[in-house]
């Protein structure tokens, strides 16, 4: 397996996942030979712009694909277990319990009309065996660890009683209740300002890592990713250009769309005269150039561009999908 | 120096957001306004950007409102320079870029008729030929082929439809642009795009623009001055580059502090505690004292005046030491 010195088995390997949506005008392929692993305690960032299919993977991974969406390829593997193909009922046991969920939007992952630390207790009751008073206390402890201040008044609250933030708190403790092994955030500080979501990044950090959670931490906003990943997957048009560990990505990038998404993102360090600029936009799913989806904004491309779609090879401490940095090794075989 | 383009002065703005009047008369309960701006005061010189930045709450649109005359001042004055007009300003020469350009474009409308409205509202060209040459000269300005005015709005991606919006505002021949958080709806990759364009046209057609973003570093990379808000007040006005070297205000500390950033892979910090308060009932004295790591006593009783750069008792205070004068 790709990842972890310690030769221990990933919390979360996902092995060419393809993901297609079939409508009347034929098949949209959304998700393209997905493959990443996750070791224990590690946080996984997946960045990509609107539409790259980073929610997508997210939610196929615990199962919450609907119809007309399936997926046509690939395994997931969670701590061993295949999950994938295990069916409505066994997937029930595996979300909340073994993978937790935070969305971007605190408001709208709460029920509004039963009180923060019902919603926490029935989580615990319909995964653990434990009794309703000793729910009860583990909710208010994790109300507790999550920073709600006077917890054991608020645990009686509603969700309108509490702000945008304390909101999110409340959400990441319902997510951990059941002491998940993986927790999937989608987007969690992008609803929120700018001085909450550094309380929010340190919080999630903080927890994951007394807890050692794996996280897969889905955001568009690449500096986020820098402070929290271990690890980092840029997506572009449902396939992983590059992944690697975050400093590498970030200061080496390997990929021409990774180089000129960093040099897009204005910094706060040193003033730029001007952001490198990609042209164009995402192409459409039905209408995914042949060849390498990027080659039509990509400044260095090649005459083989439009003709196969690059296999991701390992370049340098990053694996890139793109044909420059061929190399003779073959993907499949390093792959297994 | 030039005369100011625009001079703000003063200005306030409450929103009444009393209960019913019956129920108000039954429960005996008095009036309640929302302070949404308070005392704001600043001028932006010809060919200049200055940004307005805060948090959701702060009042930075309510500003750019006001500043455009979509709300009245509930107190103080916007005042324009004699190039744009006076009291009485030339039509067209404010306009104003939104931040939806999923929202601020009319889907039945086709990309000519949009961007023609405000030639044919103020009949500026008068002849309709003129106007159509116009609209395609606007497109290829903002790098759209002069065949798109035959599209509609949906044919287009969010950047482009961002464009559209910028050449619609241009096609008025204005001075000044107020900016809307124009990026806060877009990808990275497209956002470099805009920002870049904008920068462009500034240049070429010596606009000035109020800047309005939630985003330090976009705010950063596009503003010559930045005036920082908290609650309905304007905290701190500075050069770009001297706010970000020795932000002098403790909130804006606080802000450039809280933005992730590239350059710090794998930080780690202690946040500031606490939530921007309700400007319903703002706390007393500085609004900012209660989440303030220099809050002194007197913080808590008397709103700090604003200097012309900053307004904080202590900064008031440390500016009397050497090290920071």
């Amino acid at each position: 397996m790709a990842t972890g010195d310690t030769g221990m088995e990933p919390v979360l390997s996902v092995r060419n996942l393809s993901l297609e949506f079939v409508t009347r005008r034929g098949v949209l392929r959304a998700l393209n030979e997905i493959s990443f692993d996750i070791a224990r305690g590690e946080v996984l960032g997946v960045v990509g712009e609107s539409g790259a299919g980073k929610s997508l993977t997210g939610t196929a991974i615990i199962g919450l694909i609907d119809k007309p969406g399936r997926l046509s390829g690939g395994e997931i593997w969670l701590k061993g277990q295949r999950i994938d193909n295990i069916g409505h009922d066994g997937l029930r046991k595996i979300r909340g319990r073994r993978i937790g969920m935070i969305f971007q939007d605190p408001l709208t992952s709460l029920n509004p009309l039963f009180r923060v630390g019902d919603q926490i207790a029935e989580t615990i009751l319909t995964h653990m065996p434990v009794s309703k008073a000793e729910a009860r206390s583990r909710a208010l402890a994790l109300l507790t660890e999550v920073g709600i201040p006077a917890p054991e008044s608020r645990i009686d609250a509603y969700p309108h009683e509490f702000s945008g933030g304390m909101r999110q708190r409340v959400v990441i403790a319902l997510a951990l209740a059941a002491e998940p092994d993986l927790i999937i955030a989608d987007e969690p500080t992008t609803a929120l300002d700018v001085s909450v979501q550094a309380q929010i990044i340190t919080l999630l950090k903080r927890l994951c890592r007394t807890r050692g959670t794996s996280v897969m931490l889905i955001t568009h906003d690449m500096g986020v990713i820098a402070e929290t990943a271990d690890r980092v997957a840029v997506m572009y048009a449902g396939r992983i250009v590059e992944i690697g560990p975050v400093a590498d990505v970030i200061r080496h990038p390997r990929h021409p769309y990774a180089t000129g998404l960093m040099g897009a993102i204005p910094a706060l360090g040193a003033k730029v005269q001007r952001l490198t600029q990609i042209s164009g936009a995402m192409p459409r799913l039905n209408a995914i150039p042949a060849g390498c989806a990027f080659r039509p904004r990509c400044t260095v491309a090649i005459g083989k561009c439009a003709e196969a779609i690059p296999p991701l090879v390992p370049v340098g401490a990053t694996s890139a999908r793109c044909w420059l940095h061929e190399t003779p090794v073959e993907w499949s075989a390093s792959h297994g | 120096m030039a005369e100011p383009v625009l001079r703000v002065e003063n200005v306030r703005r409450l929103f009444d957001v009393s209960k019913p009047w019956l129920e108000r008369v039954i429960s005996r309960e008095k009036p309640q306004f929302l302070r949404a701006v308070d005392e704001v005061s600043f001028e932006i010189r010809p060919g200049e950007t200055f940004a307005l930045v805060g948090e959701s709450g702060s009042g930075k649109s309510t500003v750019a409102k006001m500043v455009v005359g979509l709300l009245p001042p509930s107190a103080g004055a916007v005042h324009f320079s004699a190039s744009m007009g006076g009291a009485k300003v030339r039509p067209g020469a404010i306009q104003m870029i939104f931040q939806d350009p999923y929202a601020s474009l009319n889907p039945r409308w086709r990309i000519r008729d949009i961007i023609a409205e405000p030639m044919e509202a103020l009949n500026h060209p008068a002849d309709p030929a003129a106007r159509e040459a116009r609209v395609a000269d606007l497109l290829t300005l903002v790098g759209l082929s002069p065949l798109d005015g035959e599209k509609y709005p949906h044919q287009f991606s969010g950047g482009q439809r961002q464009r559209v919006a910028i050449a619609r505002a241009l096609s008025s021949e204005p001075q000044f642009l107020v900016c809307d958080e124009p990026t806060s709806a877009l990808d990275v990759s497209v956002q470099a795009q805009i920002l870049n364009l904008m920068r462009d046209l500034q240049e070429r057609l010596g606009l000035t623009y109020l800047f309005i973003s939630h985003n330090l570093a976009v705010v950063r990379h596009m503003a010559h001055r930045i005036g920082v808000m908290y609650l309905g007040r304007l905290v701190e006005v500075q050069e770009t580059e001297a706010l970000f070297a020795a932000p002098r205000h403790p909130y804006t500390r606080l802000l450039i502090d809280a933005v992730p950033d590239l350059e710090q892979i794998g930080r780690d910090r202690v946040p500031v505690q606490g939530e921007v308060p309700s400007p319903i009932n703002p706390p007393s004295g500085c609004t900012f004292h209660p989440r303030c790591p220099l809050a002194m006593e007197i913080c808590r009783r008397e709103v700090p005046a604003f200097d012309g750069s900053v307004a904080c008792h202590a900064a008031n205070d440390r500016a009397v030491s050497p090290s920071l004068a």
